[in-house]
């Protein structure tokens, strides 16, 4: 294929203009040993249509969700995803458009914008939310840096119940020294709130717990935002934003800063990216958020507009003092929030949220039932739980991939003390026939 | 003044109706509904019972609206929006090329789009066999070895690359404190030299355009981990002395960094690789013509020698006989992100370069850099270009003597370009050229598409000249004009709320 509309004869006229003989004669500044010499070595360019099959062969030898009954979970979801979405997002003049730097041909980027920001402050209960991060370990991890400067402190508290993969993105982040992160286990797969209060101390800058945490559990959140609130800490809260249809929002809990994996909300889950980072903070402290945010304006007709603001923060002007280095954020995952969560609106969220967590407690009374899985901890769950196999887990997991279920995510290839746990996640596509099918084939077990 | 002919309508009935302004909150009607949730089918539990006590109490308030409410919103905004497919769209350093739509299918395959990063790798051989495949051409294209898939975009690759070289450095005993950055650079170059805990040290460039050697030199010394460069560079010019600057850079026993943001202009031309540089980041929503969504996702893999590795952050993808296999690195600096890298981003990339092959991309940068020249030598005699050399696949004007002239300033004739349907250049970058228009046509554009354009900015400076007030009000034509950046700021109205409207 080809993607170059300039004929050869307009080639020759543009090389005459130029006053160059050939086009190699443009590249002379490349010194002679910088040069390569030859041809790329990569596989030959295909015609469209031996492309597609090529594509579609590789994608075939792919176990789809739509050919296996998946329990997978652990931050990405296969939520059904609404027609509608796809079709707004498929639109040009959306995914083909740049980063809306001149506002006045950018409005619909910039208005799906401000539309997200205000649903991500309506689920999460804050007043302010960036455009978005790229996922929800960066957005966690810029919470903690960000908790950093807004109280000039130097440590963060985090819980061993987060996301195993938030965890080793923040202590990557922070390996050249600038932020110490005390991590405090989790017991009975939840945080140890006892143990977070020892952690504290006045160089903490933020207690960082997740609810629902990795294990699904949900945490005391009233209890540890308390906690670092008296030590004079930030509490950053991450959170599903697909359970905030049925689950009290972080603010109402003092949260900070809010963060989480926004995937669920309309996304496709894609090997588990591109979805998006969703960050939302207190107005007081806007002028330490890192990322993009759209603010409401009016232009000089008077006419109510959006632009990009608040760019004072941010690299493109502040360069080395900027408060995160990040540009390109995830705009297009974001608009797909944005239509999935007009699309479903807050009664949709909350029968989906409810169905998930119906499901998830039929689905885990009935493996319990079976006498092969046995429960673990005692905390609430919602859409996502862990429970304890009685055999080999990679075994049953064979087995039932080869009665065409994907049976959870083995916790001990994250944690040997985890080894023996499986993790369920239940959404709104699973059918009671599917989940008693399932059950079915552990009983056999 | 309005947009719009009107040739009818009245005050209360206006002919059109504005594209935006109106949220989707405002549309649709209390018992609007587009997707319910489906029937249960299980037993229903006590919400507050089951989630103990954190039930939520008030509802969120999302839009009530029905599915054509949405359908139509999201058209208005959309035609309220240029992209690629809207028109030219020459954004230096921004590779705004056309994005084909075989990468939109292909990403949305159900074999790409719904399978789960934590699937057992033999049921997802073929999403590791295209990552692996991307991983071998871009190492090929880099001319250097070893590739992770997994930064989200270029800054993020940046970030990557600095904490491998962190660790290398480290690892060998030596850790340094300073990173040289050019003055020329992107500015999330200085941002993630910050990030990384280390030190930004600023190097002039010279009169042609390029490093200044000798500053460079000066500021090389054991404490530099590395230098970071952007080649070809932010003004659209090859660096002639590469070889000589990596040198110097290796000397002290410090890497080179290279800023892929323009490969564009090289690809199948000369590797970063071979020019000396030990690491690199590719911007695949710019060179391999992923969308950019209105400002992401993209995907910034990076491209490192052996030496640097087994610091790469994991997991990476191994060929293994006729196996795909996923791992870590022995000495990795952990993971940068979640899961497996911007996947979906991937496969675009990976379907545009199996579409092209290798000779294509080397075609795709000579007509870059032919239109680039071309363009330059339409416009030159009208606009002083910063840099007078042949440039690669994009150049910097400068606006300066025009505002001296007229008082029309770069940003009125980026506005102006508005009326004449062209989205304009980059503006106000690089920091060292006044006034600043930073013109990059793509190798996707026609010839008559690059003519217009020069005839247009000729047309633009000369109504500077004849009447400036004409430019300093434009645009005209838009969806909307010139907004309030500063009323922005300063009523902070970043979200709405339910209240507003109540009150």
């Amino acid at each position: 294929m080809r993607f170059i509309p300039v004929t050869c004869e307009e080639q020759a006229e543009m090389l005459a203009r130029v006053g160059a003989r050939s086009v190699d004669e443009l590249f002379s500044d490349i010194p002679e040993d910088a040069r390569l010499a030859r041809p790329l070595t990569l596989p030959e360019p295909m015609s469209e249509i031996a492309l597609a099959a090529h594509l579609e062969s590789l994608a075939g030898r792919d176990l789809d969700g739509s050919r296996v009954v998946s329990f997978l979970g652990a931050g990405i979801y296969d939520h059904y995803v609404p027609a509608i979405v796809d079709a707004v997002v498929s639109k040009p003049a959306f995914f083909t458009a740049y980063t809306p730097y001149q506002p006045e041909v950018s409005q619909g980027t910039l208005q799906a914008v401000y539309e997200f920001q205000s649903m991500i402050c309506q689920l999460t209960g804050m007043e302010v939310s960036n455009a978005s991060m790229y996922d929800g370990a960066a957005a966690f991890t810029e919470a903690a840096l960000m908790a950093a400067r807004v109280t000039k402190r130097d440590k963060v508290v985090v819980s061993g119940a987060v996301h195993p993969e938030w965890r080793e993105t923040l202590a990557t982040y922070v390996e050249s020294g600038t932020l110490e992160v005390v991590e405090v286990p989790a017991a009975g797969g939840v945080t140890d709130v006892s143990a977070v209060g020892e952690a504290l101390d006045e160089r903490t800058a933020a207690v960082l717990v997740s609810s629902p945490t990795f294990y699904g559990t949900l945490e005391d959140l009233a209890s540890l935002g308390a906690l670092a609130h008296d030590a004079g800490a930030l509490f950053v809260v991450a959170t599903d934003p697909l359970l905030l249809g049925v689950l009290e929002p972080p603010a109402a809990y003092g949260a900070d800063i809010v963060v989480g994996e926004g995937q669920a909300l309309g996304n496709a889950v894609s090997f588990g990216g591109p979805g998006l980072g969703l960050f939302a903070c207190r107005k007081a402290h806007i002028r330490q958020m890192p990322g993009r945010v759209a603010g409401k304006t009016t232009d000089v007709d008077g006419r109510t507009g959006f632009v990009l603001t608040f760019s004072t923060r941010e690299q493109h002007i502040r360069r080395e003092k900027a408060t995160s280095n990040i540009c390109s954020n995830h705009a297009l995952n974001a608009l797909a929030a944005g239509v999935y969560l007009a699309a479903v609106g807050a009664e949709g969220l909350a029968g989906i949220g409810e169905a998930c967590v119906a499901k998830a407690h039929y689905l885990e009374a009935a493996l319990v039932g079976t006498g092969h899985f046995e429960r673990v901890f005692d905390a609430p769950f919602a859409r996502e739980f862990a429970l304890r196999y009685g055999g080999d887990v990679a075994a049953m997991q064979r087995h039932m991939l080869e009665r065409g279920f994907l049976a959870g995510v083995d916790l001990g290839r994250f944690a040997a003390d985890d080894a023996g746990f499986v993790l369920f996640a239940v959404t709104e596509r699973h059918t009671r026939e599917v989940l008693d099918r399932f059950v079915e084939e552990v009983s056999a077990l | 003044m309005s947009t719009f002919s009107n040739a009818g309508g009245s005050a209360e009935v206006p002919m059109h109706e504005p594209l935006t302004g109106t949220l989707i909150f405002e549309r649709g009607a209390a018992e609007s509904r587009c997707v319910e949730a489906p029937p249960l089918d299980v037993p229903a539990v006590s919400l507050d019972a089951v989630l103990g006590g954190r039930a939520r109490s008030v509802p969120p308030a999302l839009p009530h609206v029905t599915e054509v409410d949405i359908a139509r919103h999201y058209e208005h905004l959309a035609s309220a929006n240029f992209g690629v497919d809207s028109g030219f769209y020459p954004l230096g350093s921004c590779t705004m090329k056309y994005n084909p739509k075989i990468d939109e299918q292909a990403c949305r395959l159900p074999g790409f789009a719904r399978i789960h990063p934590y699937q057992p790798e033999e049921t997802v051989q073929g999403a590791l066999e295209l990552m692996w495949g991307l991983q071998e051409a871009l190492a090929e294209v880099a001319g250097l070895p070893v590739v992770t898939l997994q930064p989200a975009a270029g800054a993020h690759g940046e970030l990557t690359a600095l904490l491998t070289i962190r660790a290398y450095h480290t690892a060998n005993g030596d850790p340094r404190a300073k990173v040289l950055v050019p003055d020329s650079a992107h500015g999330t170059n200085p941002a993630t030299v910050a990030m990384c805990g280390y030190q930004v040290v600023q190097i002039p460039s010279d009169e042609r355009g390029g490093v200044d050697l000798e500053a460079l030199r000066a500021a090389l010394d054991t404490d530099v981990a590395a230098l970071m460069l952007t080649n070809p560079n932010t003004v659209g010019l090859f660096d002639e002395n590469i070889l000589a600057i990596t040198e110097a850079v290796h000397a002290v026993g410090a890497l080179a960094y290279c800023d892929g943001a323009n490969l564009n202009a090289i690809m199948g031309k000369s590797r970063p690789g071979d020019m000396g540089f030990d690491a690199m980041h590719i911007n695949l929503h710019k060179t391999f013509a992923t969308p950019h969504g209105g400002g992401g996702p993209g995907a910034g893999p990076v491209a490192v020698t052996e030496p640097l590795a087994s610091y790469l952050p994991g997991p990476l993808v191994a060929r293994d006989g006729e196996m795909f296999t996923l791992s870590t690195p022995e000495h990795s600096i952990g993971r940068v992100r979640s899961f497996l890298g911007n996947f979906g981003v991937l496969v675009r990339a990976y379907t545009y370069i199996r579409a092209v092959g290798g000779e294509g991309l080397r075609e795709i940068s000579e007509q870059a850099v032919l239109s680039a020249n071309y363009l330059k030598a339409l416009l030159e005699d009208a606009w002083p270009v910063a840099y007078d050399r042949t440039c690669m696949h994009e150049f910097v004007m400068s606006g300066g003597p025009l505002r001296k002239a007229t008082g029309v300033r770069t940003l009125d004739v980026a506005k102006r370009l508005l009326d004449y349907g062209i989205h304009p250049p980059t503006v106000y970058f690089p920091l060292i050229v006044e006034e600043a228009l930073m013109v990059e046509p793509t190798e996707t554009e026609g010839k008559a598409t690059l003519d217009r354009f020069a005839a247009v900015l000729r047309l633009i400076a000369e109504e500077a000249q004849a009447d400036p007030d004409l430019l300093h009000g434009a645009p005209y034509t838009t969806p909307v004009r010139r907004l309030d950046e500063a009323a922005a700021v300063k009523n902070a109205d970043l979200a709405w709320r339910p209240e507003d409207v109540e009150a």
